[in-house]
């Protein structure tokens, strides 16, 4: 079974035969004891710490189908390695450009996308409204479901992100309810993050697009061909697309969570000129946290049986293919639990 | 585009499937059962002679052909025979006989089962073989998707989760 590496130390990565060789660097830059990674065993790599690799590394990773993610010094994810494309299918290719540059057609799947998002927030908002610590948030979940019910109304991208802004305003307006206790939301503040929540809020859904990307690349879907989300030169755009509709369940639950039994306290963080970070250890358990919750699997009605969360990405890449094919329509994931 | 054994071997399978394989929308690589095959077509027979060959014939691959016996050699993981076996090393057949080699047999093999199954290409079957390309042809220029079955099989089948998996009513 693949699974995903993270690579928290300094060090440097090479190939030895047919098995990666870490070997990690202390500060002072003595070598310590190198660790073994065989290849059949590795999906993915994140890079937090400092690597040192060469081409011969790439070109194997590259040849065996596996990416490579960096996150800078202040956890901010700088980009991917994505080896070359190995599912091509010229058909599927044309059919997803084409729901793109039709208007009426990008406009239903982008509409899905909020549907998605927006119902899986209410998800998360209902659960904690169930608790006694938490304020009442009845306002905002009825505020939500009235936006969510003028989803269909509209006719233009633009238009359906502004509603998707304000659902999103709305559902960050209700986290100083949940986790007010500890931490304070203050408002949503991107790149640098200002406080705490906020940059447990931007790592996560970097590790959430990053995991979307990878499912991705194991379909034959083109990750810079989207429909919410304006495909981008830099970006791969799809996966920011399908991120939005697993973000509340994968990354806002997991926040929550840890905050609320204490495995993130005020004083794992640090906050600097770049903005607020994560210390090491905070950073390795949230990490550790994610990919849990990602192994952690659910009984799937249509299946009939069990699938992982990372699965659950799969199966809605193959919902998005057969909605491009005119199968049929793409209904996104909505948790029923 | 001229049709390859394993569409020939989907046709009467799944046409879904052979539509889908056709446009490359492939899950192989998500398939325990394909590696599983892999692994059996490199292991399965460790004292084959040597003379038998790979070869390839208007873009389908012929795994093992022992040219002085003419036998096609097809070998199969499945515990069960299956009709769509006996197809495709007809269709091998058609297809050596296309290429100048008359009277070759087929073998298929199953491992698991200890047991074999004769295979010939008859002149009464050579217009079912002709007929079966067509279909192909006809099913693989369509644009649309064909629907699925509903079968045990499918349970089986790399592309289960592609097929079944859908948002139901809460």
């Amino acid at each position: 079974m693949k699974q995903p590496k993270y690579l928290f130390n300094a060090g440097r990565m090479s190939r030895k035969d047919n098995t990666l060789k870490f070997t990690p660097v202390d500060e002072a830059g003595v070598e310590e004891q190198p660790r073994y990674l065989p290849i059949e065993q590795v999906g993915d790599l994140y890079v937090f710490g400092s690597l040192d690799a060469n081409s011969a590394l790439y070109n194997f990773l590259g040849q065996e189908g596996i990416a490579v993610h960096f996150f800078n010094y202040y956890e901010h994810y700088t980009g991917s390695f994505m080896p070359r494309e190995y599912l091509l299918a010229g058909k599927m290719q044309v059919d997803q450009t084409k729901h793109y540059m039709t208007a009426k057609k990008r406009i239903e799947i982008a509409r899905r996308f909020v549907e998605g998002a927006a119902n899986n927030i209410l998800r998360v908002l209902k659960y904690y409204n169930n608790r006694d610590k938490v304020k009442d948030l009845t306002e905002a979940i009825v505020s939500i479901e009235r936006l969510l019910v003028s989803v269909p109304t509209t006719t233009d991208v633009p238009m359906l992100m502004g509603i998707e802004g304000n659902i999103r305003q709305t559902y960050y307006g209700c986290f100083d309810a949940i986790v007010g206790q500890t931490f304070c939301m203050d408002g949503r503040s991107k790149r640098p993050p200002q406080n705490e929540l906020n940059a447990l809020i931007s790592f996560g859904n970097m590790l959430c697009y990053t995991a979307c990307l990878s499912t991705i690349y194991h379909t034959q879907l083109n990750p810079t061909i989207s429909f919410l989300h304006e495909p981008g030169a830099r970006r791969y755009s799809l996966a920011l697309d399908l991120s939005e509709v697993f973000k509340p369940i994968l990354v806002d639950r997991l926040i929550f969570r840890m905050i609320n039994k204490r495995q993130l306290q005020p004083s794992d963080f640090r906050s600097e000129v770049g903005g607020c970070v994560l210390k090491d250890a905070a950073r390795k358990r949230f990490v550790q946290g994610f990919d849990e919750q990602l192994k952690e699997t659910i009984k799937h009605r249509a299946l009939g049986r069990s699938v992982s969360y990372r699965h659950l990405m799969k199966l809605e890449c193959y919902k998005l293919q057969k909605h491009l094919l005119g199968v049929e329509e793409y209904r996104p994931f909505k948790a029923w639990w | 585009m001229f049709p390859t054994a394993t569409l020939v071997n989907y046709l009467h399978l799944c046409h879904r499937k052979l539509w889908l394989h056709a446009n490359h929308i492939r899950m192989e690589h998500t398939s325990e059962a394909v590696a599983e095959g892999k692994q059996l077509h490199e292991h399965a027979y460790p004292q084959r002679t040597e003379r038998y060959r790979e070869i390839t014939l208007d873009g389908s691959v012929i795994d093992f052909y022992d040219p002085y016996n003419k036998v096609v050699h097809e070998m199969k993981k499945s515990d069960k025979m299956e009709h769509s076996h006996i197809a495709q090393v007809q269709f091998y057949l058609y297809l050596l006989q296309k290429n100048g080699v008359e009277g070759a047999t087929g073998l298929i093999e199953y491992p698991k089962l200890r047991q074999t199954q004769q295979v010939s290409l008859t002149e009464e079957d050579v217009p079912m073989v002709e007929g079966w390309i067509r279909v192909i042809e006809q099913l693989v220029d369509s644009e649309k998707c064909p629907g699925r079955i509903a079968k045990s099989k499918c349970r089986s089948c790399s592309y289960f989760d592609f097929c079944y998996v859908e948002e139901l009513p809460e």
